[in-house]
């Protein structure tokens, strides 16, 4: 190791347990400040991981495209598989299935508990219907799909049952726009509040300070503790909202899991996966050094010995 | 070592505290900078470490015109100066060694170095074995002396002190100036402001009297004149 670099880690060593040292003489006040950073950042980070349990959801719907298509209720039986077969031999269809009249009133009657008022009617209401699975669940195929049976005149409608996870998805873009917003704001936030706690702490340190640059301490080395100071709020804050995330998720797991079981599933909350846990550490510790950055060009320099 | 030509020192508000002082201390050489209070000692002092630039004039301190060097330049050229203040402006909150060691982190020294010089420093002023010692626990004139082992650790080759007797017995005093008369005989050069005639008629030196920001008598080493 060359004599320049063991100098500079040397510094650096220093500065890393002076600034620790500074940490560890005001415990309370330390732990004040990392939990108000903890909780700006838990915010925008368990909203995300929210909207992406939320994205799970809907992404789970995706092979579940399947389609109804209602035929008239004029056509016959023989033209009703006539037409599924048409659909059945497209490239982009998996399989189609062909529902009659009388499947879909016993489907209905069992489903819906209207049976008495169905034997009301004379006669079956309901047209065949063909119930189509896509082989993908891009939805130019579906729509594909839908505007050729739009074509054959017997089609009375195609319910695409997918629009509204479509309608969903878009809500949760948007969800997910406004927390960018929000993940940036607080994150401007969360360099201010460390802005101001280095801010106080140089402050509290002037005579300190002074004394340094009297006896020949560059700015770099005057500056380095207070960004280290950043750097472990920051980090320390980000540990924290991690921590916070986890007792909520906790807390919302129960509960979840009961909503869950009255749709008949078996969702279970994800909490920070692995990579989202190492982008809040590295973002938290980050912000937290351009905080320190900032508070330490502004007032740093007006410390000067008289 | 260091030079002064001509040099003024205007206060914002108009105080003149220094009016066209010229002098030349040589390498090696040990003098008193004395005169009454107001008579502008510190701020000579200050022109020399850098924390007040002249007005007029130039001050040139081991070999570097105080005037054209930037902010950036400021720390290394302080590094070769050691400063000794009336007050001690030692850090309460560290041990002694960490005061004594805190020049030498600047350098960026090993730790053994460092531990090296620390013990060097304070077995000159002798206050070996108080390095765990908390500043405060020490008497007025044991931390002028950490003070002192702090300005001589990384062993610069100019020393100024401004009043370092103050507040010190007549004894603490004697005792301290030998000290720094034991520095100037391994070739530091020194410059010490003080008010305390009696104490200098002891020493062999030079001495600048200085009134109301002129020098008034700039007497070689009386030893060296007859």
């Amino acid at each position: 190791m060359t004599r320049s670099l063991r100098r500079y880690l040397s510094l650096h060593a220093q500065s890393f347990a002076s600034a620790a040292a500074s940490l560890a003489r005001q415990p309370i006040a330390t732990l004040m400040t990392a939990l108000v950073i903890a909780i700006a950042l838990a915010l925008p980070a368990g909203l995300r991981v929210l909207v992406g349990n939320a994205s799970s959801i809907v992404g789970s719907w995706d092979t579940a495209v399947d389609f109804s298509a209602y035929l008239a209720a004029a056509v016959a039986p023989e033209r009703a598989r006539e037409i599924a077969e048409d659909i059945r031999r497209r490239a982009d269809v998996e399989a189609v299935r062909l529902v009659t009249p009388d499947e879909a009133l016993a489907d209905f009657r069992a489903r819906s508990g209207f049976g008495e008022a169905l034997d009301a009617l004379g006669e079956n209401p309901l047209p065949y219907t063909l119930v189509v699975r896509p082989a993908s669940g891009a939805a130019g195929d579906v729509e594909g799909i839908a505007a050729a049976l739009r074509e054959i005149d017997e089609v009375e409608l195609v319910q695409l049952d997918t629009e509204w996870v479509e309608r969903l998805r878009a809500l949760l873009g948007l969800a997910a726009r406004v927390l960018d917003v929000i993940t940036a704001l607080l994150a401007v936030g969360v360099a201010l509040v460390v802005g101001n706690t280095i801010r106080l702490e140089i402050l509290n340190r002037a005579a300190e300070i002074e004394v340094i640059k009297l006896v020949g301490g560059t700015d770099a080395f005057i500056r380095r503790p207070f960004l280290y100071l950043g750097l472990f709020y920051g980090f320390a804050g980000a540990v924290g909202a991690a921590v916070l995330i986890a007792v909520v998720l906790e807390l919302l797991a129960e509960p979840t899991a009961a909503v869950a079981a009255l749709y008949g599933s078996d969702f279970r909350l994800a909490g920070l996966s692995a990579g989202d846990a190492a982008v809040l550490f590295a973002g938290g510790a980050l912000l937290g050094l351009a905080g320190a950055a900032l508070a330490t060009a502004r007032h740093l320099r007006a410390i000067e010995p008289r | 070592m260091i030079r002064f030509e001509n040099v003024s020192k205007r206060y914002p508000g108009g105080r003149e505290a220094l009016r066209g002082v010229s002098f030349h201390l040589e390498r090696g050489e040990m003098a008193f900078l004395t005169g009454p209070s107001g008579a502008g000692k510190s701020t000579l002092l200050k022109l020399v470490t850098l924390i007040e630039k002249p007005t007029r004039g130039t001050v040139i301190v081991n070999g570097q015109n105080t005037s054209r060097l930037s902010r950036r330049a400021i720390p290394r050229f302080r590094q070769r100066i050691g400063v000794v203040f009336q007050d001690h402006k030692l850090l309460y909150d560290r041990s002694v060694f960490d005061n004594v060691a805190l020049p030498l982190v600047i350098l960026g020294l090993g730790p053994r170095e460092i531990e090296r010089r620390v013990r060097a420093a304070l077995d000159l002023v002798g206050l070996l074995g108080h390095e765990r010692d908390a500043p405060i626990t020490l008497s007025t004139g044991e931390q002028q002396r950490v003070g002192i082992a702090r300005a001589v650790a990384s062993r610069p080759d100019i020393l100024v002190a401004d009043e370092p007797t103050g507040n010190l017995d007549p004894e603490l005093s004697l005792e301290i100036m030998r000290l720094f008369e034991r520095f100037n005989e391994v070739g530091v050069t020194l410059l010490i402001a003080t008010h305390d005639l009696d104490l200098i008629e002891r020493f062999d030196k030079r001495r600048l009297r200085l009134v109301d920001g002129l020098i008034e008598s700039d007497t070689a080493a009386p030893g060296r004149a007859a």
